[in-house]
């Protein structure tokens, strides 16, 4: 359900910037360990964005595998789940990817004057 | 500070059209050239050759949270500024949360040593986070202790702004804690910061030793595990250790402590743990190495 609030937000955020132009697409960047899911904010985003300038707008969605840097042996490795764990075993580990959240662009659409 | 380039320019910065001086959560316009005002409204005939706007693209690299954890960022600051010290404490319907902040009161808040150490001034305040009713707000006020009940209504989480109107009517005393107890939920209110000195996850044994497992953000966030109604393990099929365990691979550096909020079994280690200081309860990987000389680590370790 948080990802409704995400989407409101977001729709907010790119209005402030973008006024009544009609957006094309967003380009959003959300890490595999971000807690969001994309197929929820897909949803939500359809709903948050329905009788606004972003209505109908694609999304666009990077979606940054998670990744670790063991502070044990420096190791970079890529994970499968949500355990934070180095292949030696060690929990000791930094995520060098993966917790993204971000808005990157916007896209708007080719505005067709009337005269 | 412009999240494409690390330059800081204050100019044109606005939260929900509020504007923000001193942080910038937007790329510097400066920096695209297709994001900067445009002289003339769009909708309007333009009377040359060209009606047809290039397409543009405006960048805005920012975290999505950015308007959130604006507000959280300014939470912390009016806090740390009066010296009160705020916990956000989570956990799923039913795990005790309420019986536990209740009885912390009953045993802590209202004794002469608190009031006296505190300079005669409260040393407790709660915030209550529920979708309906005022019946855990009820409970506390009991107590006599400073109280104020937020109703999310259909939303599933407090945030930073709700936090903020909050501590407005609750008007906390300087130097107290606050207890936030966040709305029963074991994924949203992992990611919503509210400007919180930690973050304190209560798991029952009646729930499952598999909790950390099922709800990994939420314990990769919590600096604190505290695992309640520990008089009902006789009963329950509940590995402490392996549950300790599981937390501990999502967040090496959380803090775990077993307690029962019914019969006050362990809950000299949460008291102890309520005393120490900020930089000693934080246990969240993100937010940094462990606290290297904590003599008190291990008090947290043995149950």
């Amino acid at each position: 359900m948080h990802e409704l609030s995400i989407a409101s937000s977001l729709v907010d955020t790119i209005r402030d910037r973008t006024g009544e132009r009609t957006v094309a697409s967003v380009h959003l960047r959300i890490g595999q360990l971000s807690g969001v899911l994309a197929d929820a904010l897909r949803f939500s985003f359809e709903i948050a964005a329905a009788n606004t300038a972003l209505e109908g707008a694609e999304l666009i969605l990077e979606q940054p595998a998670g990744r670790i840097r063991c502070r044990t042996y420096g190791l970079d490795s890529g994970l499968v789940d949500q355990f934070l764990l180095c292949a030696c075993g060690s929990a000791d580990v930094q995520v060098t990817a993966g917790r993204e959240l971000d808005l990157v662009a916007v896209q708007l659409a080719a505005v067709e004057a009337a005269g | 500070m412009c999240s494409t380039c690390g330059c800081n320019d204050d100019a044109g910065v606005r939260v929900d059209g509020r504007s923000v001086t001193g942080l910038t959560l937007i790329a510097n316009p400066a920096h695209d050239p297709h994001s900067h005002p445009h002289d003339h409204p769009h909708s309007h005939p333009h009377g040359h050759d060209s009606d047809v706007h290039p397409t543009e693209t405006v960048l805005f690299e920012q975290s999505l949270l950015a308007h959130n954890d604006l507000l959280a960022a300014r939470n912390r600051g009016w806090l740390e500024g009066r010296g009160i010290r705020a916990l956000n404490v989570m956990s799923s319907p039913g795990s005790g949360k309420t019986t536990l902040l209740v009885r912390t009161l009953t045993e802590c808040a209202l004794t002469e040593f608190a009031l006296t150490a505190s300079g005669g001034r409260m040393p407790f305040a709660v915030v209550e986070g529920d979708q309906e009713t005022s019946i855990d707000a009820d409970r506390i006020r009991a107590t006599g202790v400073p109280v104020v009940q937020v109703n999310t209504g259909a939303g599933c989480h407090l945030d930073a702004d709700m936090l903020r109107h909050a501590l407005d009517t609750l008007d906390p005393d300087p130097g107290c804690t606050v207890l936030i107890e966040n709305v029963g939920n074991l994924v949203c209110p992992a990611l919503f910061d509210l400007g919180e000195a930690a973050k304190v996850v209560i798991v029952s044994v009646t729930e499952g030793d598999d909790k950390p497992r099922k709800y990994p953000h939420m314990f990769a966030a919590a600096d604190l595990v505290v695992i309640n109604k520990s008089d009902l393990l006789p009963y329950v099929e509940f590995d402490v250790e392996r549950c300790a365990s599981q937390a501990r691979q999502l967040n090496p550096n959380v803090d775990v402590l077993v307690v029962s909020a019914t019969t006050g079994a362990g809950l000299d280690g949460w008291y102890h743990w309520l005393t120490r200081p900020s930089g000693a309860i934080r246990g969240d990987a993100t937010r940094g190495e462990a606290n290297p000389g904590d003599t008190d680590a291990h008090y947290y370790t043995h149950y």
